[in-house]
């Protein structure tokens, strides 16, 4: 008990900071209250710190988890792209009531100032993540889903004045709300199947099922059910309707914070489901439980394709970017369904290439305005190179990257994905994807032409900065990463492998135990 | 460490044009491509394989040892050949664009210099990922010198070239990446090297061999370009600036076929067997098709970009015939076709610098006003044509001889195509005689005709002749294209080896190829000799139809009693 302890440190690092940041949210200093996002930095690096040294193998030995080294990838994962879109939201919240305070037209009103609150449930989703991937029975993961994304739903709603962010926030949850339950049904019927709620106990009990003929109808509809109520949190189809909208409606800075955060919850959570199956033994082909297979293959597909010819049709940069992140998701569920070795590696690393130079296109969105609102349409980001020259090749970059032009990060991600895939025998799967690319060059191609190409339209004659130069900075720092990433993608390849050892498949489980 | 050099001379060039002053661009981006040229001939010189099948300068650097991914150098004698073309087109491509380019000038040679540096990788990568790496980041100069420096139709002209091959390259990707994962599970190692996938592949079965090939030709035809999938070459030709129609031309079409080269020749040689005819049937209705659509062009830019469709139709199929002569004329033609194209493009981008038209209809007689360029003219115009002599002919010969000896019987390298194949490609020589012929009598010969804003230019005035600079661009150009015609032995004698150590394995598989089809037919016609036979007693010595060729059996097939 006390290694499982052990092991959360991070996530007590990261939970300190919510203490402290949410009360120096409501000092009446200007001083302090503007350090809230350098203080949640400076936990996300303790915490990153820490992970690597609480992390040893006999305590992860102790800890009974099913995926027991994956706890380690994701928390370093989630706090490095966590120390980038804090960077995001530097002086977005509050800012026309600080505005006010500073001119000294309004009194300082503690009831008034959201920031302390809004990082408050910055990092507790930041945490919610982290306890996905140290997770070891449903209820945990349950909840731990729910802490990454509840915050979610309250960020929209605070992250800009005027009733779009309200209305994509009430929709969000609403829907959210609904993904809920579904998911939370599966697993009940998961449990029905199995009789426990214990990630290991389930896989057990999976691998008997599956020595005697066969795992039972409900766990395995159990466990579809609860895969589809994910594909909320990933942004996956059947359930990618909300996103183009409540992206849009948020601000850019959040938009950045929910394409990945609960993307890479969902994510980790339907990995975690998937081991209690197994990947091997069912049946005479290799792979997961048929249903399961054809199921996420089908999702999969339609994923990649509706948000890829979504894509096509936007002229919003934020919608644009809403539907390419549906699109990623789908290439990611290639190496879910290629399974542990190449293939969940493979998701790890394309998860950090993904959240860099995503988190890259929106911060170039987020450090830039005109007349005070936020740039959203191709127009605007026309001819940026003129005037915001470090924008355009930023936003140039991170979408080339998206792309997968050689030999940017994102090509990298995306080649390792490939051989994932192409290792489980999903040939086909990979043309559709390599297709795909494809039609997402139509897209891409814009947001890499429009800011460098064209002369500035009307509309892009002023855009302006930002006031904070930090969402710029996060921008930059983005695309140099996607640059200088391929070079050390062998230590980001390497951490990814460890972070699925000591996993042991249900089949092997079953004739482990069979001699006794 | 001695190639990688040769691909980071551009690269710094490239930075160093950044960071410099826009004045300065262009002189260091001369000064780069004209070090990187002196270094790669010093290359040539010390390369020690040439007139042999081996590989030297080679180099590796570790990158994913996970996987065996390394970003391994090394040349053949092909490979020679094509980085000393691309090495020898670049300055003169930065110096021919001196007074054609007047905005954004470090962006322009920048981008010149990365693509170099992407060409020169391409020919030299002995990696598999690094070559895909190399080959795809080719695009994106391309792209941008399209999308910025092109004509009027750029925007979508540079997003046809980029979505036609970027998605071609990609189904290529899939089959080398199926390739690489079969030698995993054969040998349980990952290797991405090109030698050990290339040597492997071509143990796996028919059937896997033909969706590889597949996957690679969608890949390469685009890029070559061959028959259905070459419309994006017209378009990107015409609105390129000419710098960058040279180099598309002359050196990045010659990916295409340099990729058949060096992966589908070695990988998959059962399937391409068995389905060289179909594709030696794209490629002479692309000479074909593309030759008759020039007859019609009144645009002469687009003319010579449709020739190129035509002309690398020839290529194709020298190396399909899949014996020395035609391979030899085939990468002796990738050759000429650079020097001969290229200079072409350059003569259009000299009309058009000066009169700001390409149309044929508003220019007549320039002999008379532009006496050198006329000269240029129809000299390049007769080495593309293929005049005895000149480049052109021995290699459009050797690729046509290649195709006509290519059948079943032939003794050496039996080949699946024949004299039909050549027959219907000669006519496009004719053909091509023909369109460029006709488009140099309009323009160079006749009365006396100029487009009448001519003049009307933003940059610094030129003369009516061409001035010293062009001259000087197009020298170098014609001396080499005499050279090669006169004595084309330097080039063959240097490749022939690599060539034949290319086609090793093919005799003996076309053999059984062309055996097993032969038994296929004769067991059809023994059914039919047993219905005959009781009216006939004795059957004529067999005679097989062998894809459309008739041949004699090599070997007498066995009658049971």
């Amino acid at each position: 008990m006390i290694d499982k302890l052990w092991l959360l440190i991070p996530e007590m690092i990261l939970f300190g900071g919510v203490i402290v940041v949410s009360i120096m949210g409501l000092s009446p200093l200007k001083s302090l209250r503007d350090m809230v996002p350098f203080v949640v930095m400076a936990f996300l690096a303790a915490a990153f710190i820490a992970v690597p040294m609480v992390y040893t193998p006999e305590r992860v030995a102790q800890a009974d988890l099913i995926m027991p080294m994956l706890g380690q990838y994701v928390k370093m994962l989630v706090c490095a792209i966590g120390v980038l879109l804090v960077m995001l939201k530097v002086g977005l919240i509050d800012r026309r009531y600080e505005k006010l305070v500073g001119e000294g037209l309004t009194q300082f009103d503690a009831m008034r100032v959201n920031r302390g609150e809004f990082f408050v449930f910055f990092l507790l989703s930041l945490i919610g993540v982290m306890l996905v991937a140290n997770a070891n029975d449903l209820i945990w993961l349950f909840l731990a889903l729910e802490l990454a994304s509840l915050p979610n739903y309250v960020m929209v709603a605070m992250s800009r004045q005027g009733r779009k962010a309200q209305e994509a926030a009430v929709k969000y949850f609403f829907l959210g709300a609904m993904a809920t339950a579904v998911f939370l049904y599966g697993f009940a019927l998961m449990y029905g199947s199995t009789g426990t709620i214990i990630l290991t106990e389930m896989r057990e009990a999976f691998s008997d099922q599956a020595a005697e003929g066969g795992i039972n109808l409900l766990g395995i509809v159990g466990m579809i059910v609860a895969i589809l109520g994910v594909c909320f949190k990933i942004a996956a189809f059947p359930m990618h309707f909300y996103v183009a909208d409540v992206y849009e409606g948020a601000a850019s800075a959040v938009s950045a914070f929910i394409a990945f955060v609960p993307k890479a919850a969902g994510m980790f959570a339907i990995i975690l489901m998937l081991a209690t199956v197994g990947w091997t033994g069912h049946g005479e082909m290799d792979g997961l439980p048929q249903p399961i297979l054809y199921t996420l293959w089908v999702v999969a597909v339609f994923t990649m394709t509706l948000g890829n010819i979504g894509a096509l049709l936007q002229r919003s940069v934020k919608r644009m970017l809403a539907y390419s992140s549906i699109a990623h998701s789908g290439y990611m569920l290639i190496g879910v369904i290629a399974g542990p070795g190449i293939g969940i590696n493979s998701v790890l690393f394309y998860m950090t290439a993904y959240g860099i130079m995503n988190t890259g296109a929106f911060a170039v969105l987020a450090g830039l305005e005109r007349r005070g609102a936020e740039i959203e349409s191709l127009d605007e980001v026309a001819g940026l190179r003129i005037r915001h020259p470090w924008m355009a090749f930023a936003l140039a970059l991170a979408s080339g990257s998206l792309l997968g032009i050689p030999p940017l990060l994102g090509f990298v991600g995306k080649f390792y994905l490939f051989i994932g895939g192409i290792e489980a025998g999903q040939i086909v799967l990979v043309v559709i994807a390599a297709l795909n690319t494809a039609i997402s060059a139509w897209y891409y191609l814009a947001l890499v032409g429009l800011p460098i190409l064209m002369q500035p339209t009307a509309q892009a004659e002023n855009v302006e900065r930002h006031p904070s130069v930090w969402p710029r900075v996060a921008a930059v720092v983005a695309a140099v990463a996607v640059v200088i990433g391929p070079i050390f993608s062998t230590v980001i390849i390497s951490a990814s492998e460890r972070a699925t050892q000591h996993y042991e498949h249900p089949v092997d489980l079953a004739d482990a135990t069979e001699p006794e | 460490m001695l190639p990688g050099l040769l691909l980071l001379i551009p690269l710094i060039g490239g930075l160093a044009i950044v960071l410099a002053p826009a004045k300065q661009a262009k002189w260091i981006a001369l000064l780069t491509s004209l070090v990187t040229f002196v270094y790669s001939a010093v290359l040539a010189v010390v390369f020690d394989q040439w007139g042999q099948a081996g590989f030297a300068l080679e180099a590796t650097i570790p990158w994913v040892e996970r996987f065996g991914i390394t970003l391994a150098m090394g040349a053949d004698s092909v490979a020679m050949l094509l980085i000393l073309l691309s090495t020898f087109l670049m300055p003169l491509c930065v110096w021919g664009s001196f007074t054609a380019i007047q905005e954004r000038l470090r962006e322009y040679y920048g981008w010149l210099m990365v693509l170099l540096a992407a060409m020169i990788g391409v020919f030299l990568a002995r990696d598999l990922v690094f070559f895909y790496i190399c080959f795809e980041f080719t695009l994106v100069p391309m792209f941008f010198l399209i999308a910025i420096y092109g004509g009027s139709n750029r925007n979508h002209a540079s997003i046809k070239f980029f979505i036609y091959t970027f998605t071609g390259s990609l189904m290529a990707l899939a089959a080398l990446l199926y390739v690489a994962w079969q030698f995993q599970v054969t040998t349980g190692e990952w290797s991405f090297q090109i030698g050990e996938l290339t040597g492997f592949a071509s143990s796996l079965s028919a059937t896997e061999q033909a969706w590889i090939l597949l996957g690679l030709m969608v890949g390469f035809a685009v890029k070559v370009p061959l028959f259905p999938v070459h419309t994006w070459l017209p378009l990107a030709h015409t609105e390129a600036p000419t710098a960058g129609s040279v180099i598309l031309a002359a050196v990045l079409l010659k990916l295409g076929t340099y990729g058949i080269y060096r992966f589908v020749l070695p990988m998959v040689p059962d399937a391409l067997i068995e389905y060289a005819p179909f594709i030696a049937v794209l490629s002479i209705i692309g000479i074909l098709y593309a030759g008759l659509i020039c007859w019609v062009q009144t645009d002469i830019k687009k003319l010579i970009a449709y020739s190129s469709v035509s002309h690398l139709g020839f290529c194709v199929l020298g190396l399909i015939a899949l014996n020395p002569m035609g391979l030899q004329g085939s990468v002796l033609y990738m050759l000429n076709h650079g020097l001969s194209t290229g200079a072409l493009f350059f003569l259009v981008g000299m009309i058009y610098e000066r009169y700001h038209t390409r149309e044929m209809d508003a220019m007549g007689g320039l002999a008379k006003r532009m006496p050198i360029w006329a000269c240029f003219m129809v000299f390049f115009v007769l080495a593309s044509v293929g005049l005895p002599g000149l480049n052109g002919f021995i290699s459009e010969f050797l690729c046509l001889i290649g195709a006509f000896v290519a059948t079943g019987d032939f003794t050496d390298y039996p080949g699946v195509l024949g004299p039909w194949y050549a027959v219907f490609a000669g006519a496009g020589m004719i053909i091509a005689a023909m369109y460029l012929l006709i488009m140099t009598g309009k323009v160079v010969w006749g009365p006396l005709k100029e487009p009448k804003e001519k003049g009307h230019h933003h940059g610094p005035q030129l003369s009516t002749d061409l001035n010293l600079r062009e001259i000087g661009v197009l020298t170098p150009l014609a001396v080499l294209c005499v050279v090669l015609g006169l004595y084309p032995k330097i080039a063959t004698d240097a490749m022939e080896q690599s060539v034949e150590q290319t086609l090793a394995q093919y005799p003996e598989r076309v053999r059984a190829h062309v055996q097993f089809h032969q038994q296929e037919s004769t067991s059809i016609q023994q059914d039919t000799q047993q219905q005959v036979s009781t009216f006939e007693d004795e059957a004529a010595p067999p005679v097989y139809a062998v894809n459309g060729v008739r041949t004699f059996a090599l070997t007498e097939p066995e009658v049971t009693p």
